[in-house]
């Protein structure tokens, strides 16, 4: 019963059997379209509780996505939020990055129930000076979750890394939770380009801050890390899920603009053997995802400003977002949550600011179809 | 003696020496015919071209209705020897001039469509910008300013000097991608009226940039926008789009 009635028909109906669906229905009038998907999912359930109509049917309201199937969401076992390439000047909260680096905070500690940590994915600061990561800590401070701490390259190149290292320990490490096995890596290493030239680090750190700056080497997480990452990883069962943070994508995307590690399928080729792998990287500033083979990979938005697409080299599976607003500071930037499902592999959450959310599920992924809707 | 008059006289003894050595080799005929059966239609054939080179290898004169293999007649010997003399104060120009069995001589410069020309006459070349034929220093000199022009542009489009708050134009815009100058003059929706690249650039001077807008003939605008538009100069025209 109940599929082919009319958008009236079946309001009238649901009006009839509960005076829940009927504030329903005057929400979902109201709303805007960012509270559209959340109050769609709703009366899709209320609907089918009553009988009045299949969940399927309800995909009609086509703005959900054209990809997501009406599957039940799988079993999420936990989740983690992550806040990417703040890029902080250390000049006060008044500057706009500094203002969307809290933005970020504000929302993680919005989330309830909290998630069981934070990953920041990289770049804190914007030229690697002590007293803008300093100030970067401070504004991360007030988180309520867990931080769990990823270095880029604009921490890294005015000091290599030695400031960033006393204040949040090993820029590559790794973790478990609950059943999970985290590894943390340091992706931004580059071949040494500034001593022949005779450099300064902050020369070093200017040109390396320049994505479209061809002076400097391409990243890598070479091979003292690799042995690293080798050797822990021989201590996990195959089985076991698999999740690793790396700061740039650990697969070649654009090699001009250092969306690229120089090294990857030699890091790739370390986590083909483990059923389950997902990536999360920073870096890109921009929705993407991939998938090689068993590994996911998932972009992280920037809370300082979006990148534009590269020329070329975008994943297939990566459903671009329309051009960001410059008159809008926020717009296609933010922050996100990750689902780790049940049975392995991540339901990744774009919260971007001042658009529609956009979550990149796991099935999605598993497909080879691209996920998530538009986010306009 | 000029050093221009000596270059031609150099030309009219190489070209004297090619006369007698027949070192010289046909050029192209308009018809295409193979080589063996123009050599049958004898010393008329109008198909038939001998050409002769000046020693710089960049000026010839194309006789025609002589065959590659034949002896030019003594006057014509001549007049092909003044003829590439006159030619040398063309200096660095490609010059091909052609000799027609009517005796009407056309000249070539730089690959330019032939025009007349009447030995001893002024050269039949249209003389703009300045009445100076450009040479290769002069396009190197260009290039040279444009460059530095352009150069400039990327410096301040990667520096954080035209804002007050460390931010630069390319930190949003690597390799100047998502300026879209292809697209302007347009409508720009934000400002409510119709902008130009410039009205764009000076909108993100004073927005993320927190700087001071620029003027509109200011050097560094105009830096910007050659560095803008030179990054994004093979993206086809759209006005009005986007």
């Amino acid at each position: 019963m109940g599929t082919h009635l009319t958008p009236k028909e079946l309001e009238r109906e649901l009006r009839e059997r509960s005076p829940e669906s009927e504030n329903l229905i005057r929400s979902l009038m109201s709303c805007d379209r960012r509270h559209f998907l959340k109050v769609t999912a709703r009366f899709a359930a209320l609907a089918a509780a009553a009988g009045v109509i299949q969940p399927h049917a309800f995909q009609l309201v086509e703005v959900a996505s054209a990809a997501t199937t009406p599957e039940a969401a799988p079993a999420v076992a936990f989740s983690f939020a992550y806040v990417s390439d703040s890029h902080l000047y250390a000049r006060g909260m008044t500057h706009r990055f500094a203002k969307a680096a809290a933005k970020a905070v504000a929302d993680v500690n919005a989330l309830d129930p909290q998630p069981d940590f934070v990953l920041f994915g990289g770049d804190l600061a914007q030229l690697g000076r002590p007293d803008e990561l300093d100030f970067g800590r401070q504004i991360l401070k007030d988180l309520k979750a867990p931080l769990k701490m990823m270095v880029g390259e604009h921490d890294w190149y005015f000091d290599l890394g030695e400031k960033w290292r006393e204040m949040f320990g090993p820029d590559r490490y790794s973790f478990d939770h609950k059943g999970v096995h985290f590894v943390v890596l340091n992706s931004v290493v580059e071949k040494d380009f500034w001593t022949a030239n005779g450099f300064t680090p902050e020369q070093r750190m200017n040109i390396v801050a320049g994505l479209d700056d061809g002076r400097q080497s391409r990243f890598e997480v070479g091979e003292e890390q690799r042995d690293w990452l080798a050797k822990d990883l021989a201590k996990v069962p195959k089985t076991t899920p698999l999740i690793v943070f790396s700061h740039s994508p650990l697969y070649k995307y654009y090699r001009p603009w250092n969306f690229w590690t120089d090294d990857a399928e030699k890091v790739q080729a370390l986590l083909f053997p483990f059923k389950n792998v997902t990536v999360i990287h920073g870096h890109t500033h921009q929705l993407l995802t991939n998938r090689i083979r068993n590994i996911a990979f998932h972009g992280m938005l920037s809370t300082a400003w979006p990148w534009p697409y590269a020329p070329t080299g975008l994943p297939k599976l990566t459903l671009q977002m329309e051009r960001a607003d410059p008159f809008d500071q926020f717009d296609a930037c933010g922050d996100g949550t990750v689902d780790v499902l049940a049975k392995g592999g991540v339901d990744k959450h774009y919260n971007l600011w001042d658009r529609n959310p956009r979550i990149v599920a796991y099935a999605d992924v598993l497909k080879g179809i691209k996920g998530g809707g538009p986010s306009y | 003696m000029t050093p221009l008059r000596s270059i031609g006289v150099a030309a009219l003894v190489s070209a004297a020496a090619l006369l007698s050595s027949a070192l010289s080799h046909s050029a192209g005929t308009p018809g295409g015919a193979p080589l063996a059966e123009r050599a049958e239609r004898g010393a008329v054939d109008g198909y038939a071209s001998r050409t002769v080179w000046a020693c710089d290898r960049r000026k010839s004169v194309v006789v025609e209705g002589v065959r590659p293999d034949e002896k030019l007649p003594p006057r014509k010997a001549q007049q092909v020897a003044s003829l590439l003399g006159d030619l040398m104060r063309f200096c660095n120009e490609e010059v091909v001039a052609r000799i027609s069995t009517q005796e009407r001589i056309t000249l070539s410069v730089n690959g330019l469509p032939y025009v007349d020309y009447v030995p001893g006459g002024p050269l039949p070349v249209e003389l703009v910008h300045g009445k100076v034929i450009h040479t290769d220093r002069d396009r190197q000199i260009w290039k040279a300013e444009l460059d530095k022009v352009v150069a400039e542009g990327d410096r301040l489009f990667h520096s954080d000097e035209l804002g007050t708050n460390g931010i630069a134009c390319a930190m949003c815009h690597p390799d100047a991608a998502n300026t879209h100058p292809e697209t302007y003059p347009k409508f720009q929706t934000q400002l409510k009226k119709v902008a130009l690249l410039r009205d764009m650039v000076n909108w993100c001077i004073e927005n993320p940039l927190e700087g001071k807008v620029l003027a509109d003939d200011d050097p560094r605008m105009k830096a910007l926008e050659a560095y803008i538009l030179v990054k994004r100069g093979h993206v086809p025209l759209e006005p009005g789009k986007h």
